[in-house]
C-alpha cells in the first residue's frame, strides 16, 4: 500500500518521465512520420525571423532557478548520514548510478569529510580504501557504478576481506524497471547487485527508503568495524537518491547513533586451558599473523612473549611483533615447538605442515608435517565466526585442541593473566633459560640473514637485498612506513628493516589478487601523510600494469609516496610456474627470445614506468640498473616527497 | 652484464697473454656456462650472480663440485625441478658449473655499512 511518500515520489518520476517521453515522441513524430509531414501547411512566413523579447531573453540571460526538483534532495540526507561517522575521504570513479549523492557531497557536503577523490579504476579506489584503513584505523566509504563498476571493485574487494579490512562499498543502482532510463543505465542495473560479491563481504543491503539508508549505512559501519573486520556493500537505489526527503508516518528520517560494538573475547574456560598449555609447555611457540590489529596489539603480544619466553614467528599480515626483539624467529622455528599459540592465522594448516610442488602424487605434489607429533595447538582466530563456503579463504583443515572463535587482540589481556597465574615457582628458572637460548639464537639469525644479503651485493641488475637496503638508508632518518612491498623480494624488509612500530609495515594484500600494490600505497600514503609520516613502498613491476591510474590520482591529490620498482621485467612467479612444468614434463620451455617462458615476461619493449608516471604528474627516474645510481636518485625522491609530492624510481632487479 | 664483460675479457685477454691452454679453456666453458644459466632458466630462482633467495638456493660463490650437481639436478624431488639430459645436456651443465666457479666471492657483510647498522 503506498504511503503518502510513495505516492509523491511516484508522481514526481512519472511526471518527469512521462514528460520526457513525451516530448521523445513529439521529436520522433517529426523525424519519422512523413503522412503527420505531408498534412502540415505549408509555411507563411520566412525560416528565419528576428526573436521575440521572450525568446531572446531565453537564450542569453541567465535562467531562473528551475527548481525541477522540490524539496531537501535524499541524496542530501544520505550525505548527512555519511558525515555522522566522520569518513575523510571517498575515493571513487565518477558514474551516472550515484550521480545524485556525487553531487550532494561535493556541493551540499562541500567536498569535506568526505573528499572526493577521482579514481580511474573501482579495484584503484577499493584498494586505497584497504591501504588507508591499515594505517589510519578507520574505513573509507567508496562509491561504484552498477553492475559494471561493482565488476570493477570486486577483485579488490576479495582482498579486503582476505586480509580483514573494513570498506564500505556503495554501489548505485536504478532498481525500478518500469521507469530506469533505458539503454546503458539498464544495462548497468540489476535485481539483485550485492550477489556477486556476498560471498566476500560481512553484509549487505539495498535500503528503498532513506530511513532504511540511514539505518542500514550505520549498521554496515558496525559490522564492517566489529572485528573481525571485512567490507561491506550498500546498494543504493538512482531514484531513492533524487527522492525528495520527506515525512513518514509525520517523522523525518533520522539518523542512528553509531555505537562501536565490543570485538568478540575467548571463552574463559578456553583461555584457562591455553594458558596452562602454555605454562607447562617446554617450547611453546607463538605465531601472529594478524594478531595487532593496532598498536597495542604490539605491545601485548610483547608482554605475553616475554612472560614466557617463548619464541615469536610474525607471518607478517600485519606489524605484529619488532622485528629487532631477540623472541622474533624464522619460521623453522615451529619444529621444536611442544605447543604452538596462532594468533590469527590465515592459514594454519601451512603454518604447521609443509606443501613441496614437486610433481609428485599425479601432479598435486607432497605434503609433510613440520612439528613434532603430539604439539598441542592452540588457536584465537575471529574468521572463525565468518567463515563462508564458496570462497577458499578459511584453507586446508587442520586439527586444534584449543580453538578460539574470538578476536586475539581482545583475548590476550586475559591470557596474559591466565598465563601469570598458571605459570608455578618451579617454572621459572626453565623460562628464564629460554631467555638465553633465545637471545643467542637471535644473534646466530642475524648473522645467517645478513650473509645471504651480501650475496650479490654489487650484482647488475641491483639484487634484491641491495634495492631494499639503499632504500632503507635513504629514509632511515624519517618516521617512515613501509605500505607496500610487492613482488616478493626475498622479504628483505621484514629480514633486514628494524621494523618496531605498527605502521612500520602493513601486510600485503590479503588476497593476493595483483594489483593490490600501487592503490593500495596511495590510499596507506594518504593516511600516513595526515599524520605527517613518511611513506615508502617496494612496487612491482606486473602490479603496477593492472591499473597505473592510480598515479594520476595521487599526483593529483597530492599524496606524497616514494615508489621504489623492483622491477625483474617478468609475472616472476609464473616464470617459475612454466618452467617448472616444463620440467617435470621433460620439455624445453619455450622462450621465444625472452628471458622467460613465452607469455611470462615483460621485456621488448621494456616499460619505461617512470615516463609512464612522469605523464601523470610524478617526479621519476630510470631505469636504474647499478647501486651508485640508485644511491643518487633516491636522494633526490626523497627530498621530492618531503616536498608533498609522488616520486617513482624505476629500477632494474634480480628476479627475487 | 658485469660479469659477462668481465669473463669476456678474460678471454681475450688469457689468448693474448698466453694463458695456459686449461685456463683458456674454463674461461671458454665458463662464458658459454653463463648463456646456458640464463637460457635453462637457472636464474629464476638462483639469482643472476646464483647468489639465490627464498626461492632458491645459493649457487655462487663456491658452488659445490661438479659430482653434486650431476646427481642432485638430474633426480632432484623436492621444491626444484629435476632437469633431464634433453632438456640440460651434461655439457651445459659441466659449463654453467664453470661460470659458477667464476664468479668472484662477494664481500663479506660485515665490510657492507648498510648491512651494519
Amino acid at each position: 500500500m503506498a504511503d503518502d511518500r510513495e505516492t509523491q515520489t511516484a508522481v514526481g518520476r512519472r511526471h518527469f518521465l512521462g514528460g520526457v517521453i513525451a516530448s521523445g515522441a513529439a521529436t520522433a513524430g517529426a523525424v519519422l512520420a512523413p503522412a503527420a509531414q505531408a498534412a502540415e501547411p505549408k509555411p507563411t512566413k520566412p525560416a528565419v525571423l528576428p526573436p521575440s523579447a521572450h525568446g531572446a531573453a531565453a537564450e542569453t540571460g541567465v535562467p531562473p532557478d528551475l527548481g525541477r526538483i522540490k524539496g531537501t534532495p535524499g541524496s542530501d540526507f544520505m550525505v548527512d548520514v555519511i558525515k555522522s561517522l566522520d569518513i575523510k575521504y571517498v575515493p571513487s570513479n565518477c558514474a551516472s548510478s550515484f550521480r545524485a549523492l556525487h553531487e550532494s557531497l561535493i556541493d551540499y557536503g562541500g567536498n569535506t569529510q568526505p573528499e572526493f577523490l577521482t579514481c580511474m579504476h573501482e579495484e584503484s579506489a577499493v584498494a586505497m580504501a584497504h591501504g588507508y584503513f591499515k594505517i589510519a584505523g578507520k574505513p573509507l566509504l567508496t562509491l561504484c557504478h552498477g553492475t559494471v563498476g561493482l565488476q570493477h571493485a570486486s577483485m579488490a574487494m576479495y582482498n579486503a576481506w582476505c586480509d580483514r579490512v573494513p570498506v564500505i562499498v556503495v554501489g548505485g543502482n536504478d532498481t525500478d524497471a518500469a521507469y530506469r532510463p533505458p539503454g546503458v543505465p539498464t544495462f548497468h542495473a540489476a535485481q539483485d547487485i550485492n550477489a556477486m560479491v556476498r560471498d566476500y563481504t560481512k553484509w549487505d543491503d539495498a535500503p528503498v527508503s532513506l530511513q532504511h539508508f540511514s539505518q542500514s549505512f550505520i549498521r554496515a559501519y558496525k559490522i564492517a568495524m566489529t572485528p573481525p573486520y571485512g567490507p561491506v556493500a550498500i546498494s543504493l537505489d538512482a531514484a531513492l537518491q533524487m527522492a525528495p526527503v520527506h515525512p513518514h508516518a509525520g517523522q523525518m528520517p533520522y539518523i542512528p547513533r553509531y555505537v562501536p560494538t565490543s570485538p568478540p573475547q575467548g571463552d574463559s574456560g578456553a583461555v584457562k586451558e591455553a594458558a596452562r598449555l602454555l605454562a607447562l609447555a617446554d617450547n611453546p611457540v607463538i605465531v601472529a599473523d594478524r594478531s595487532a590489529r593496532t598498536p597495542a596489539g604490539i605491545a601485548l603480544l610483547v608482554e605475553l612473549a616475554e612472560l614466557l619466553q617463548a619464541k615469536v614467528i610474525d607471518q607478517g599480515s600485519r606489524m605484529n611483533f619488532p622485528r629487532t626483539h631477540y623472541l622474533n624467529s624464522p619460521a623453522a622455528a615451529v619444529a621444536n615447538a611442544d605447543v604452538i599459540l596462532g594468533l590469527e592465522l590465515s592459514d594454519f594448516w601451512a603454518t604447521v605442515n609443509s606443501y613441496t610442488d614437486n610433481g609428485d602424487n599425479d601432479g598435486h605434489g607432497v605434503n609433510a608435517t613440520r612439528i613434532k607429533p603430539n604439539t598441542k595447538l592452540i588457536s584465537i582466530n575471529a574468521v572463525d565466526l565468518i567463515t563462508k563456503s564458496n570462497y577458499q579463504d578459511f584453507q586446508r583443515f587442520q586439527v586444534i585442541d584449543v580453538q578460539m572463535a574470538a578476536d586475539a587482540q581482545a583475548t590476550l589481556p586475559a591470557l596474559i593473566e591466565a598465563v601469570k597465574s598458571a605459570i608455578s615457582k618451579d617454572r621459572l628458572d626453565a623460562i628464564a633459560k629460554r631467555a638465553e637460548a633465545a637471545k643467542k639464537a637471535f644473534a646466530e639469525e642475524q648473522v645467517r640473514t645478513r650473509t645471504a644479503a651480501a650475496l650479490g651485493w654489487e650484482a647488475s641488475p641491483i639484487s634484491t637485498a641491495r634495492l631494499v637496503m639503499e632504500t632503507f638508508d635513504a629514509v632511515k632518518h624519517l618516521d617512515w612506513s613501509l605500505v607496500a612491498s610487492e613482488g616478493n623480494v626475498s622479504n628483505w624488509p621484514n629480514r633486514l628493516w628494524p621494523m618496531e612500530k605498527h605502521h612500520h609495515w602493513i601486510g600485503r594484500s590479503g588476497g593476493y589478487g595483483v594489483g593490490y600494490g600501487a592503490p593500495a600505497s596511495v590510499g596507506a600514503a594518504l593516511a600516513n601523510r595526515d599524520l605527517g609520516r613518511f611513506s615508502v613502498s617496494i612496487q612491482s613491476d606486473g602490479d603496477l600494469m593492472y591499473a597505473p591510474g592510480v598515479l594520476w590520482t595521487a599526483a593529483k591529490h597530492k599524496i606524497p609516496l616514494l615508489s621504489v620498482m623492483h622491477n625483474n621485467r617478468g609475472y616472476h612467479q609464473e616464470v617459475m610456474h612454466i618452467q617448472r612444468l616444463a620440467n617435470f614434463r621433460n620439455r624445453k620451455v619455450n622462450l621465444d627470445g625472452d628471458m622467460g617462458p613465452v607469455g611470462t615476461s615483460i621485456e621488448k619493449p621494456d616499460i619505461e614506468y617512470h615516463k609512464l608516471a612522469e605523464s601523470m604528474g610524478w617526479w621519476a627516474k630510470g631505469p636504474i640498473k647499478d647501486a651508485a645510481a640508485l644511491r643518487v636518485a633516491l636522494k633526490e625522491a626523497v627530498e621530492v616527497v618531503k616536498s608533498g609530492h609522488p616520486a617513482l624510481l624505476n629500477v632494474w632487479t634480480q628476479p627475487r | 652484464m658485469k660479469l659477462q664483460n668481465f669473463l669476456t675479457s678474460l678471454v681475450i685477454v688469457g689468448g693474448l697473454m698466453g694463458m695456459p691452454v686449461q685456463a683458456q679453456s674454463d674461461l671458454a666453458a665458463a662464458e658459454k656456462g653463463k648463456t646456458a644459466f640464463v637460457q635453462n632458466g637457472c636464474w629464476q630462482c638462483h639469482g643472476f650472480s646464483g647468489q639465490g633467495g627464498v626461492a632458491g638456493a645459493k649457487l655462487a660463490p663456491e658452488p659445490k663440485p661438479l659430482e653434486f650437481y650431476n646427481v642432485f639436478v638430474r633426480y632432484s624431488n623436492g621444491p626444484m625441478p629435476p632437469y633431464s639430459a634433453k632438456v640440460l645436456s651434461n655439457q651445459d651443465l659441466s659449463d654453467i658449473h664453470a661460470y659458477l666457479k667464476y664468479i668472484p666471492k662477494g664481500l663479506d657483510y660485515k665490510s657492507i655499512p648498510l648491512l651494519n647498522q
